[in-house]
């Protein structure tokens, strides 16, 4: 039995706005989850009820080796960080911290080790006495850390805590956040829509859209055999080029170029059926050689670490992600090559993986 | 330049004109009530007292008849302080719980609730009298203080819900929702987290309830009985009671008299009451 298991979890509100429809996830103890989707898929929803801030309306959930489908939050044994950090701005970093335990009884002295010893963890010592109002967003994103940490909980809940924080810091943060979880091993639920994120932090991703799971695995699966269009579009940065195909026995055409398959995707594509495909190719995929499939520069992007080249070709635009800078202008004749067993196969109308 | 120190000068003069204009009988009401009876007689209204004297004061206070009796304010204005304080606190506390409940407890039917209650806010005093009356009879309090205190509560119940409930609305739910997690149920949250961040409203709300309760003559003189009357009712029967001669310096001291706690009130937090009213969420 894992750390924490969801099983069949459906949440209807006014019996007619269905948010989650049967979501099923289970994590062993330790482990990093994460919940990603764009906004509106349940994620949030979802998270909510596994703190006990919000009920399903069908299905259960286990915390160890206890359903706690109908226990109060404060029976659960976890803590949370929110998106607003939710810092008590009336009370002080260390009585916030603290606060937790104060409610649980748990006496002074022990409540100041604790308080001294997520102090030192994160490095808000001389905080201590300030009132959330005074400190700066990456200090109040620790407090708040800190707070859950105190209790010393089961299970560690994140609702997008990085999302008001520039983007220098929430790089920092976000490493801080992966060291956290290395030192202390706390089983942990990490709700974001970056995918970023999503692929830095977790052990184990749960990509969600329209209240469903579109698939569930580690970073590697989630990246190298998306389990349909739309996982495979969300994670990765550019996106995944998608090229309208056509089947014609074990022979994959678009637009009268011929596309490379691997004999495993022949034997898939021709096991499946369908003649409307979608063939998928990561950016980085794709390499600039003397021939393979012609087409004309349209945009350069330099990063610096690498460059995103656009190409239009007779199959489509096509983006390109090559290492260093492109020694090319916009305009001039290219062609693009790649290995067939780095290309995806999807179902054109259902979206599913084929191969 | 010019052209702008000419529009300062106008709207400073308009300024003092309309400040001195609202003033002017608060000036009136001072002088007289400094004066002794031989100047009021030579009847220069806006004349400095010759004779400065406190003579006014001390009858209004202790002395001056309000009909057959003739113990001055000072029953009346104890009277009022023993209402108004139980009245104010308890009217301001369950607004206060009220507002907590129907911004962070929502329940089915809280919306329509609080509508009803706002109806409160709106209704005319007078349309209660009658089954008010009726209502302080069954429960055996009617021409009593407690019966006044119960009235006063009741009617300021729809102001302070709003107030509060309306100020709640800006805390985040984020921050019960981490008290819940954190172990706190409804009353310690109210108790550690709400309570604590309610100052700038609860000023407001207090100094509110004070003025209106106060201020009130109309339930004061209904449902008050012979030894129950509020400072206002004390106030018309002491300058609707007739001698030989009408004291106006009397009658202007007990004005004062009577003014004088909302007054101080005012002075004392009168900056709350501005930065409440205008301040919005709660940051951090």
């Amino acid at each position: 039995m894992g750390a924490l298991a969801i099983r069949n979890i459906h949440k209807t509100y006014n019996e007619t706005v269905h948010i989650l429809k049967g979501i099923d996830l289970e994590i062993e103890a330790g482990e990093f989850l994460i919940l990603v989707g764009p906004s509106g898929c349940g994620k949030s929803t979802l998270l909510s009820m596994i703190a006990g801030l919000d009920q399903p309306t069908s299905g259960s959930i286990h915390i160890g080796e206890r359903d706690v489908t109908n226990l109060p939050s404060k029976d659960r044994d976890i803590a949370m960080v929110f998106q607003s950090y939710a810092l008590y701005p009336n009370m002080t970093v260390a009585q916030n911290i603290a606060f937790g335990l104060e409610i649980r009884k748990v006496p002074k002295a022990e409540r100041k080790a604790a308080v001294d010893r997520v102090s030192a963890m994160l490095q808000i010592g001389h905080l201590l006495d300030r009132k959330p109002g005074q400190l700066s967003g990456g200090q109040r994103q620790r407090v708040a850390m800190g707070r859950a940490l105190a209790r010393d909980p089961k299970l560690f809940l994140f609702d997008e805590p990085l999302s008001n924080l520039d983007a220098k810091l929430r790089v920092e943060m976000r490493a801080e956040i992966k060291l956290l979880h290395q030192r202390t091993k706390t089983t942990t639920v990490y709700v974001t829509h970056d995918q970023v994120e999503a692929m830095t932090l977790g052990d184990r991703i749960a990509v969600m859209k329209d209240g469903l799971v579109q698939q569930f695995g580690t970073p590697a699966q989630i990246y190298n055999r998306p389990a349909n269009r739309f996982v495979a579009e969300f994670i990765g940065s550019p996106a995944m080029n998608m090229i309208d195909a056509q089947r014609a026995g074990t022979a994959l055409t678009a637009q009268g170029v011929e596309l490379a398959t691997t004999e495993a995707q022949c034997t898939a594509m021709q096991a499946h059926g369908s003649a409307e495909l979608v063939y998928g190719l990561r950016p980085e995929s794709i390499s600039f050689a003397d021939h393979g499939l012609p087409g004309t520069l349209s945009m350069i992007e330099p990063t610096g670490p690498e460059t995103y080249a656009t190409v239009d070709t007779a199959a489509g635009k096509l983006t390109a992600r090559v290492p260093g800078v492109l020694q090319a202008a916009v305009g001039d004749a290219v062609h693009l090559q790649w290995s067939a067993d780095q290309s995806h196969l999807f179902d054109r109308i259902s979206g599913v993986r084929v191969g | 330049m010019k052209r702008l120190n000419f529009h300062r000068l106008i709207l400073w003069s308009m300024l003092l004109l309309f400040a001195a204009w609202f003033l002017v009988p608060l000036y009136v009401m001072l002088t007289t009530s400094l004066k002794d009876a031989e100047q009021l007689r030579a009847g220069n209204l806006l004349s400095l007292p010759t004779a400065p004297t406190l003579d006014a004061w001390f009858k209004a206070w202790e002395t001056a008849c309000t009909g057959v009796q003739c113990e001055g304010l000072k029953p009346f204005f104890w009277n009022s302080v023993v209402m108004v304080v139980p009245a104010v606190l308890l009217s301001t506390l369950i607004g206060s719980l009220n507002g907590y409940v129907l911004s962070k407890w929502k329940f089915r039917g809280s919306e329509t609730l609080f509508a009803f209650m706002l109806f409160g806010v709106f209704m005319p005093m007078q349309v209660v009298l009658l089954p008010m009356s009726q209502v302080l009879g069954w429960l055996g309090v009617a021409s009593s203080i407690w019966g006044l205190m119960l009235v006063h509560v009741v009617a300021g119940i729809p102001s302070t819900t709003l107030f509060f409930r309306n100020y709640y609305i800006g805390l985040p739910d984020e921050l019960i929702k981490a008290a819940q997690l954190d172990g706190a149920g409804f009353w310690m949250i109210f108790r550690r987290i709400v309570l604590p961040l309610s100052l700038p409203i609860l000023v407001v709300t207090l100094i509110w309830q004070f003025t209106n309760i106060w201020n009130d003559f109309l339930y004061g003189v209904v449902f008050s009985g012979a030894d129950s009357k509020p400072i206002t009712v004390g106030l018309n029967n002491l300058a609707n009671t007739s001698s030989a001669v009408k004291e106006y310096n009397v009658d202007m001291a007990a004005a004062l008299i009577a003014a004088l706690p909302t007054l101080f009130v005012y002075v004392v937090a009168g900056k709350y009451f501005v930065r409440g009213l205008t301040a919005g969420a709660v940051k951090g």
